[in-house]
């Protein structure tokens, strides 16, 4: 295994060279649209991430809106809308439109795209030492791919009929029949072919990850001594592998039972009095494939913020992270029960109940690596002396809405009390905490803290500071008092609560939760401000290190070229997290051993 | 006009604010970066212990407005439910434990080991007992949870108790329609393809089934008290779902696959009116499954009643054969006779896909 690293090292080293003289000429166009360099392309994930963000929230905040008041009218509504809001009132067709987009932009595009494809694209090669990922084309092609997805989910907004609005879980038959919702029609057929790209690009994102990590460590650089964001985005990419194929068999046969006439997922149907002559197929069947993606996928969102969180508060806590091998073994342990427990989704659905209790039992299981990740990331700030840079805040933020969230978890994991919070605002809290903000925080941890590589500039740090405290109080306001609702057994994905003389109490709850969410809304603008203005405008970094951390992206020029080194690509002689050791501030993985120093870690 | 005015505010706000953060990261350039970062993490730490001891704060003041508006208060009107609100209780006890240890761990040390002058952190890598410790104690807490959680679990979704009252609920967009089996004991079957057939048959009752003749079809489920009812749920057209929550029950109404739950109500509708202190109080299912544009008006009420009126009410509804077929309808009936010797012989007619 060494010689053949060593041997890819030097390689690399001549390709590297080779590469310098090549990329003299480059276009505009090869350099900023069509590029193969890992970093521009990580660039272009999160700049169409953050455009997609913008929309997704700003989905939530017209249908927060709507459950604000549900007799107000808002004119403008109308002149944005048309005639989705006649008179200024968002119709139901639409109300669900853009609950099911909200879900889908933000878990797909943004959570999924914007995370991974951001940060295993520029985080993989600088880390552990790699001129670029192993095939750039195919790297080059996963964005692409991802845009023509973007773009045709985004012209399904457009079309007339709406787009899809069964909920982003797509359930048929609701999906599958044009004559049961109009958000059934042309819009769910582009929804499906859009996924159908977005796993085309997933797919080829995540294997190119696999095969770098796997093969192009730099000398020295075994997988123990590798950064924990490395161990995470690694598992990501496996899980995206084996899982988003069987997403995309399911959306294939629903849009064979569409457009083909076939039943794979109906049966003894009669919708808006037509009788459907498919016999013999399960609507059941649908929801096993969705959730065999559906329930990886909320580990391929979260693994990434949580390794990325581990450096970021093993940087400026000044200190090793805490069981540097547990914190492995436990994202080993969740990835690998992420395919085991997807069933859980579905207690309510008439499941054989012995089977419910085998998946009660593996999906508690998981609370046991999440509780020592918890721990040790406890135990990794006690004792250290720590810095609250904007990433460190937003870090220590995850860690306190992963516990939140993941503590929900046990309520619902948990098959005979689902029964009665299924699909309540309790889900909805639970899951947006542990899993929506969560993953939100991680990724801004992230762009706070490896912006100065991106962009060379900082990220103004009052706007920051702003932008973590009213994000974390607001998202702790607007979904705290959820559970309530939840435990009231409030439904979701309801756009309408005052006929119900079971929910109607709420109705002030729910306008609190609106404004709420309107001002958390105003301050992610205040972010992408800051981004977009930074970009250009920026304090300038003059440090190569800036927050003196050990991993090998910060021994790369400020503003690395195409090949990030432009001598040799270092050799790596120690774990990533040597701090305070001997007395010693930090210690980058490039120095060698010295004579003195104690062995353990 | 306001839109207008909204706007404008807005960004002026946005303008406002981004001046000053500009204007503040000037004179952080002038005092110098090292100064400034100690500065804002002397803020940032005072920021954190604040932030736990209000959100603390903020917990407790979020449960004693809201407690009363959960369910909890007027108690669980059926057995399963008060099970599943004991381990409610005993489930927000644990992790509640868990979740004021943790947080406040997080942001106390957050605060505590703030960055000093001349401090060191302490070189800490790791350490098997403690890990050890922690993943232990979760899985010895997590397995209690998990073996209460089951037992009543099998319990719930376990056969009903074969003295239970078996009433029908069809979930079609955007409605529920129950039936009753009548005095046999026994719904007629189904075929969704007699939908309609004849006009007005719109849970697809195949009448050739002499099991259906007596059986009763309304939009309203009426319960007695104290007695097992088993819900055997359909679907017409896409899924929906039972929602009980009084009763705390929850299943899915799928086309094709038919569903079950049992449950026993402990207290009629007008028990409850005077537990809930609402004069208006109704047991509703809710519909918790999307299912379309009208999901969210998918209503449907349950009176839950004595005995006595359960069966006064039965006895006032009429089978849904005699509504369709009202020539076969005894009460109306003078030529009798004459039809009984071709029971089926409307239906005939009506069953073009009759195999």
């Amino acid at each position: 295994m060494s010689t053949v690293t060593a041997q890819e090292a030097t390689h690399h080293e001549a390709h590297g060279d080779a590469h310098h003289e090549h990329h003299h000429h480059e276009t505009f166009i090869t350099k900023y649209v069509f590029s193969q360099d890992h970093k521009t392309i990580a660039k272009q994930f999160l700049v169409t991430g953050i455009i997609w963000a913008f929309i997704g929230g700003l989905f939530s905040v017209i249908f927060r809106l709507q459950l604000a008041d549900p007799n107000a009218t808002y004119p403008f509504l109308e002149d944005l809308l048309g005639h989705w809001a006649k008179g200024g009132k968002l119709q139901p067709e639409f109300y669900y439109a853009l609950v099911t987009m909200h879900g889908t932009i933000l878990v797909f595009f943004v959570l999924t795209a914007g995370l991974s494809g951001t940060f295993a694209n520029f985080l993989i090669p600088l880390q552990i030492g790699a001129r670029d990922m192993a095939s750039p084309m195919l790297n080059m092609l996963s964005y692409w791919f991802f845009f023509l997805a973007s773009v045709i989910m985004m012209s399904s907004l457009f079309v007339q009929t709406g787009p899809a609005s069964g909920g982003w879980t797509i359930y048929p038959p609701l999906s599958a029949l044009g004559e049961a919702s109009s958000g059934s029609k042309i819009g769910m057929d582009l929804w499906l072919v859009s996924m159908a790209m977005f796993i085309v690009s997933s797919l080829l994102g995540g294997l190119n990850y696999i095969t770098t990590i796997l093969n192009m460590r730099t000398k020295g650089m075994s997988m123990t001594r590798m950064p924990l964001t490395i161990w995470a985005l690694f598992f990501t990419a496996v899980l995206g592998v084996l899982s988003f194929p069987v997403l995309l068999s399911g959306a294939i046969l629903l849009l064979f039972d569409r457009n083909l006439g076939t039943s794979f997922y109906l049966s003894d149907i009669v919708v808006a009095g037509k009788i459907m002559p498919n016999e013999g197929g399960s609507a059941i069947l649908f929801q096993h494939l969705f959730w065999f993606l559906g329930h990886p996928e909320v580990y391929i969102i979260l693994l990434p913020a949580m390794g990325m969180s581990s450096e970021i508060l093993s940087v400026n806590s000044r200190k090793p992270i805490f069981g540097y091998m547990a914190m492995v073994g436990s994202l080993f342990a969740i990835t690998i029960l992420a395919f085991l427990v997807w069933a859980h989704h579905m207690f309510v659905t008439g499941l054989n109940p012995f089977l419910g209790s085998v998946f009660v039992l593996l999906t508690l299981l998981i609370a046991v690596p999440s509780a020592i990740k918890v721990f040790n990331w406890l135990t990794t700030l006690w004792k250290g002396n720590i810095r609250f840079t904007p990433g460190m805040l937003f870090a220590i933020g995850f860690v306190s809405l992963f516990i939140s969230g993941g503590l929900t978890g046990i309520f619902l994991g948990n098959s005979a009390l689902d029964i009665h919070l299924h699909d309540t605002y309790f889900v909805i809290a639970h899951f947006h905490i542990v899993m929506g903000v969560a993953s939100f925080f991680g990724m801004f941890a992230g762009v706070y803290h490896w912006y100065p590589k991106m962009f060379g500039r900082y990220l103004n740090n009052t706007l920051a500071y702003i932008h973590f405290w009213v994000t974390i109080v607001g998202a702790y306001l607007i979904f705290w008092p959820m559970h309530y609702e939840g435990l009231a057994g409030m439904p979701r994905r309801y756009y309408d609560f005052s006929n119900w003389e079971s929910f109607k109490m709420f109705s002030g709850l729910n306008q609190f939760i609106s404004i709420v969410a309107l001002v958390v809304f105003a301050t992610q603008l205040l972010f992408i401000i800051n981004f977009f203005y930074s970009i250009w405008k920026g304090r300038k970094v003059t440090k190569q290190n800036p927050w003196e951390a050990n991993t090998l992206e910060w021994t790369t020029p400020i503003r690395p070229g195409h090949g990030n080194w432009p001598g040799e690509i270092p050799e790596v002689h120690r774990w990533p997290y040597d701090y305070a050791k001997d007395g010693k501030d930090f210690i980058p993985q490039n120095v060698p051993f010295g004579a003195d120093e104690s062995k353990d870690h | 006009m306001n839109e207008f005015y909204f706007i404008a505010i807005v960004a002026m706000v946005f303008v406002v604010i981004f001046q000053i953060a500009k204007a503040s990261e000037y004179v952080s350039v002038l005092k110098g970066e090292e100064k400034t970062r100690k500065q804002n993490n002397k803020i940032n730490g005072f920021l954190l212990i604040s932030f736990l001891v209000l959100g603390m704060i903020g917990v407790w003041y979020c449960n004693d407005i809201l407690y009363g508006r959960t369910l909890f208060p007027q108690g669980a009107a059926s057995e399963h439910g008060q099970k599943i609100d004991l381990m409610l209780y005993i489930t927000i006890a644990v992790t509640g434990v868990v979740f004021f240890i943790t947080q406040v761990l997080l942001f106390w040390f957050a605060f505590k080991y703030q960055e000093k002058e001349g401090k060191k952190a302490f070189y800490f890598p790791h350490n098997n007992k403690l890990e050890l410790l922690w993943t232990t104690v979760p899985a010895i807490f997590l397995t209690i949870l998990v073996v209460f959680g089951l037992k009543y679990w099998f319990k719930m979704t376990g056969d009903a108790p074969k003295d239970a009252i078996l009433v029908e609920i069809t979930g079609h967009q955007f409605a529920w329609d129950m039936r009753y089996p009548g005095k046999d004991g026994k719904l007629g079957k189904k075929n969704y393809k007699l939908y309609n057939q004849p006009s007005g048959n719109t849970l697809a009752v195949d009448f050739n089934d002499e099991e259906s003749w007596d059986d009763l079809h309304t939009t309203e489920m009426h319960l007695p008290v104290n007695k097992n009812v088993k819900l055997v749920i359909n679907a017409m057209d896409v899924i929906h779902d039972v929602g009980l929550s009084h009763f705390r029950m929850k299943m899915d109404a799928v086309p094709g696959i038919p569903t079950t739950m049992w449950f026993k109500p402990i207290y009629t509708t007008e028990e409850m009116k005077k537990r809930t202190g609402n004069p208006n109080f109704v047991y509703e299912i809710s519909c918790d499954q999307m299912c379309g544009k009208g999901h969210f008006s998918m209503r449907g009420v349950i009176v839950v009643e004595s005995e006595e009126d359960y069966n006064k009410w039965l006895a006032s509804q009429k089978p849904e054969y005699f509504t369709l077929f009202p020539e076969k309808d005894p009460s109306k009936q003078v030529q009798a006779v004459d039809t009984t010797a071709s029971t089926s012989k409307p239906m005939a007619q009506v069953m073009p896909n009759n195999p």
